[in-house]
């Protein structure tokens, strides 16, 4: 289920003198099974676009065509695409609300209309996969550790089966334990259950790690579009765009500036590693 | 979902009005809404709309815009107008069913939508010529010979001020939380109205919630500063009248004693004008106006 924007734009603020254009004709294909890493600075309108990507805003102009269907034609049902694109905001513990953890998980099957059966199997499925005991899905949400109330919340996205899935800096306020547990998970879901995925991220390091493919926003507009390794060949754009290098990339700089002669295009540890062991022996 | 609430919301310009001290204003407000109820004859608030429209063309806000906020209250005088017309005992107009139409009936409505509107304007024109901050400050100062009585004054004077600053957050977090809810398919923009109802409370409850820790944090925070109530805390912008407020003391003063002068006087006056226009068309609506 290829998801495709185009030309896609949306104006924020009806008064004429505080418009500002927080998505600006941005046109970009997605193809199934791909893990997009989407990196931007703050306020670059990166949260906007994937709003606009799961059809919950209206743009100003363009559209966004899922299976090559404009969702945003008049005669299109909205609802019919909550299956399909799940999305997961920034703090998504937030929108917890039901009595139980289970019953919350439920929430997003029920509404699509599915039996008892369906619903209670999708959420026992949903909860395993992002690791919640068994012991606490009849505990309230809200009295679950952080990292746990964020599991919870994204086991209500994935429990409604997405093929696309939407990551709204799913590891922000988390510690680098739960930082790699929630992105490991997303990794699964991209290698093992064929998820089409769009992660937001503040860190280089992360996206350069797991994604295939990194669209870099500034200013409203797609600026880079390509694989981690190109984009960050472009150190001096992405720092004129107030992005920076993964770390081990920056190590690596620096490493050579100092007289190894090191190759400076690892951006995972792991290549890094290699890459200093080949220098050294 | 909550972004067409202009009543009520600080609307910035540089204009004497807003510049003027909360107190005259709140002052002022407060009287002429008084007056309002207290002299309830077409006459008395043919003098309050002069009054009003004077500070509108003073304080420099967009007609249009202040109307704008009147519409969540059309409802009400719609249905103020309606009863009126359809319900007042009096010389039967015409009737239908259980309904009778009344020359009186019209005329109460007429006097209550005046009424409403001026109200309505005048009570808008003091927020959105008031940051929420100076009215606080304002309605602190004016209450402050309460504490004699051992009202808390400052301490709700500080709440209403924290409620007014927590509005915008909240609804901007109420947004937050629709979009998220619907993208898990709640159907807020649904047509039925069950659908609707059902969809409230995964938006509620998270909204509590989040209302709740906000609180926390910020009294957690005000005391990490040091707050601790209103015992010898001093002002950044402490209150001053300027000339321009006690000018507007006295403006307000010649309001009220003329308002009061047309309210005990108004049947001799009424009858010497209907005397005066007598036999001609504006002497015949004059006498419904007056009687």
């Amino acid at each position: 289920m290829p998801i495709t924007a185009d030309h896609l734009t949306y104006v924020y603020g009806g008064n004429k003198k505080l418009k500002t254009t927080a998505v600006d004709d941005i046109s970009v294909s997605i193809d199934d099974g791909q893990f997009i890493g989407l990196i931007g600075h703050t306020g670059s309108g990166k949260t906007t676009f994937l709003q606009l990507l799961a059809g919950l805003i209206k743009p100003e102009s363009g559209t966004v065509l899922i299976d090559g269907e404009d969702i945003f034609a008049k005669n299109f049902d909205l609802h019919s695409i909550r299956g399909k694109v799940g999305i997961v905001f920034q703090y998504p513990e937030h929108q917890l609300f039901e009595e139980t953890v289970f019953k919350d998980v439920c929430y997003g099957p029920k509404n699509l209309g599915l039996s008892r059966e369906e619903i209670e199997s999708r959420a026992n499925e949903a909860l395993r996969l992002v690791g919640i005991d068994e012991a606490i899905f009849s505990q309230s949400p809200f009295e679950l550790s952080g990292g746990q109330k964020r599991r919870v919340a994204i086991a209500g996205v994935i429990s409604m089966k997405p093929k696309i899935l939407i990551l709204d800096e799913p590891t922000a306020g988390l510690d680098p334990a739960g930082r790699k547990e929630i992105l490991g998970l997303v990794s699964d879901l991209c290698r093992e259950q064929k998820m089409t995925i769009i992660l937001v991220s503040h860190s280089m390091d992360d996206v350069a790690e797991y994604a295939d493919r990194i669209l870099v926003i500034n200013d409203g507009k797609l600026a880079i579009d390509a694989t981690p390794r190109e984009v960050f060949n472009h150190k001096e754009e992405l720092e004129s765009f107030g992005l920076s290098l993964p770390q081990v990339t920056k190590a690596m700089v620096r490493l050579k500036e100092s007289g190894i002669p090191v190759n400076t295009d690892a951006i995972t540890v792991d290549e890094a590693l290699n890459e200093i062991l080949r220098v050294i022996k | 979902m909550f972004k067409d609430v202009t009543l009520g919301q600080y609307y910035q310009a540089d204009s004497v009005i807003h510049r003027l001290d909360p107190r005259v204003k709140l002052a002022g407000t407060f009287l002429y809404m008084i007056s309002l109820f207290v002299f309830n004859n077409i006459i008395c608030y043919l003098v309050s709309a002069i009054l009003l429209t004077a500070v509108i063309i003073l304080c420099k806000i967009p007609v249009g815009y202040m109307l704008k906020g009147l519409r969540a209250v059309l409802f009400i005088m719609v249905f103020a107008v309606v009863f009126n017309v359809l319900f007042t005992e009096g010389d039967t107009l015409f009737e239908f069913w259980i309904f009778h139409v009344s020359l009186k009936g019209i005329k109460l409505a007429l006097l209550m939508v005046i009424r409403l509107f001026l109200l309505i304007v005048s009570a808008s024109i003091m927020t959105l010529t008031t940051t929420p901050n100076r009215l606080t400050d304002g309605l602190e100062m004016l209450f402050r010979p309460l504490k004699i009585f051992k009202v808390p004054v400052h301490e709700f004077a500080m709440m209403m001020s924290i409620a007014l600053r927590f509005i915008p957050i909240l609804s901007e977090e109420a947004d937050k939380i629709v979009k998220a809810q619907t993208a898990r398919g709640a159907k807020f923009d649904s047509k039925k109205l069950t659908d609707r109802v059902k969809s409230l409370i995964p938006l509620i409850v998270p909204l509590f919630i989040s209302a709740f820790r906000r609180a926390a944090d910020l009294a957690l925070a005000m005391e990490a500063r040091g707050y601790h109530g209103g015992d010898g805390r001093t002002k950044l912008y402490p209150l001053k009248y300027a000339a321009r407020d006690y000018v507007s003391y006295i403006v307000l003063l010649l309001y009220i004693l003329v308002i009061v002068f047309l309210g005990i006087t108004f049947s001799k006056l009424a009858q010497v004008l209907i005397l005066y226009f007598a036999n001609t068309d504006f002497g015949n609506v004059l006498t419904w106006l007056f009687n």
